[in-house]
């Protein structure tokens, strides 16, 4: 279980992350919503601690997530980043097997490249991909060899960012169809940062709002669509009109 | 506020930002250094830095001493000429090129070459979140991008000082017997017979002193660059400006220290 209490985070002046309670429980999908700079990617990059937050904890399993074995920790995650984010100096395979190849979870050279193919072909990509270079595909493809990265090592914890971004309709349903086979196969928790309300509906178990650096509303996905909450309405309807500024 | 405090306001704010600058750059090439006793070592990617930053420098390094030795063979001799003087060429052109020049210039041909290179590569890792990618892999950037970069440069610069010390004796041979009607077996004499070892030894010691800086100014600038493509661009005229500076600085206090009398 993940569980964020009390966090802030500001860059100078700005704000960012107002005082931030959250509880994702374990092998649950939790989406969180919310629109552009209100702190979705700095919320999820304080989990892995890539950012510091300035006061607040944040826990796995009761555990700080800032004390304790960093690589140990870090070994329990795999992250799907927005724009892929995959190295552009090695092959496909390289990036999906990079943590393979290294580290506490190194695999001999063969065993790495053969798992690499095996998550290419659970992300519907073939083995011929396993060669190329990221520069070499479509973004669509990018994004599933960042999803196969991501599920290399068959953590218990996968996040996602915006990972519908930037992708055609058709496309889009494709990753948010295997997010879900994903994270119910693996029995994953997952958390994914999006505002794409189709992604919401097909991937989430449960939906947090963030707004103005704090947790709007939070519930089933199920309980979206009459939650009273106005925030939450204008949102997920897409009105122009309401409690949130159009221009921020 | 008057004039005179804004202005010394103004100053006192230039000078904590350039120590705080000093600062993080000490703390970067601190981290650095620090990872050399911390295992993993990520040995391939030290092999690929020392190619790129070592041997595909060779030939901007060489072509550089090449015309830089000719050159200096006619300047030392139309000098010379003056004094009646024009002997000296072989010698001053040996020890020119090893103490200074060869250093100095190649230094900063690896600057133009490797400090861009580098802060363009890292910096369009930061901004695509790949730097990101390798922490949450369980890779530390600093032991997996930095350590080898530097180590490479560090090591690679004195040897293509080293050869480009001799290409551009070979350069002042060139000209010399070619142009100014030494004979090549007096020439050659005369370069062995004056030129000691620590005037080369020396002269490698900057070339690792200056591969340092490179690497280093590439790597921090790259890892601290923001934005998108401006800020990568940014990133990469800063690493070339600082490290050009640099250069220059350290060379002027090594030669202070290693030949002030």
């Amino acid at each position: 279980m993940i569980e964020l209490h009390d966090v802030h985070k500001a860059f100078g002046a700005n704000r960012v992350l107002r005082g931030v309670n959250l509880t994702i429980d374990s092998g649950s999908s939790m989406v969180i919503i919310g629109g552009s700079g209100t702190g979705k990617s700095v919320a999820l990059k304080c989990i892995l601690g890539l950012i510091r937050p300035d006061s607040g904890t944040i826990t796995l399993d009761g555990q700080d997530v800032t004390k304790g074995d960093r690589d140990a920790f870090l070994a329990r995650f795999g992250m799907l980043f927005q724009g892929g984010a995959l190295f552009d100096s090695l092959p496909v395979w390289q990036n999906v097997a990079f943590r393979l190849l290294r580290g506490s979870l190194g695999r001999p050279k063969a065993e790495a490249r053969e798992i690499a193919i095996e998550k290419l072909r659970r992300v519907g990509l073939k083995p011929e991909v396993a060669d190329k270079f990221p520069a070499e595909l479509s973004g669509g493809m990018q994004k599933r060899v960042g999803l196969a990265r991501a599920i290399a090592a068959e953590p218990e914890i996968i996040f996602f960012d915006e990972p519908t971004t930037g992708l055609d309709p058709i496309m889009a349903g494709v990753i948010n169809e295997l997010i879900r086979e994903i994270v119910v196969e693996m029995g994953a928790t997952a958390m994914t940062i999006t505002h794409d309300m189709t992604s919401v509906r097909a991937i989430a178990d449960n939906v947090a709002m963030l707004h103005d650096g704090v947790i709007k509303w939070t519930g089933p996905v199920a309980d979206m669509d009459h939650s009273g909450d106005p925030y939450l309405d204008q949102f997920i309807h897409g009105r122009a009109e309401g409690p949130i500024e159009a221009v921020r | 506020m008057s004039v005179l405090a804004r202005f010394l306001a103004a100053i006192g704010q230039a000078v904590i930002a350039a120590l705080a600058g000093v600062g993080r750059v000490t703390l970067f090439a601190a981290e650095t250094i620090s990872h050399l006793a911390r295992p993993p070592f990520y040995s391939r990617e030290f092999l690929h830095a020392l190619m790129q930053i070592g041997w595909f420098s060779l030939p901007v390094v060489g072509l550089t001493a090449l015309f830089t030795g000719g050159a200096l063979a006619l300047q030392i001799y139309a000098g010379g000429a003056r004094f009646n003087a024009e002997t000296v060429v072989p010698s001053i052109v040996a020890i020119g090129l090893t103490r200074e020049l060869g250093p100095v210039l190649g230094g900063l041909m690896v600057a133009a070459r490797v400090a861009s290179s580098i802060a363009a590569e890292i910096g369009t890792m930061k901004v695509t979140e790949q730097i990101d990618a390798l922490t949450t892999l369980s890779t530390n950037p600093m032991k997996y991008l930095t350590l080898p970069r530097v180590l490479a440069a560090t090591l690679a610069v004195p040897v293509l000082v080293a050869v480009g010390d001799a290409i551009g004796i070979m350069g002042g041979f060139m000209v010399g017997v070619g142009r100014l009607d030494f004979g090549a077996a007096t020439y050659l004499k005369t370069t062995v017979d004056f030129l000691e070892t620590w005037d080369v030894v020396s002269g490698l010691i900057k070339g690792a002193v200056f591969g340092f800086i490179v690497a280093l100014m590439g790597c921090y600038h790259g890892m601290n660059s923001r934005g998108g493509a401006q800020g990568v661009g940014h990133a990469t005229k800063r690493a070339v400006v600082a490290s050009s500076v640099l250069i220059l600085a350290a060379n002027y206090i090594l030669t202070e220290v290693f030949f002030s009398t």
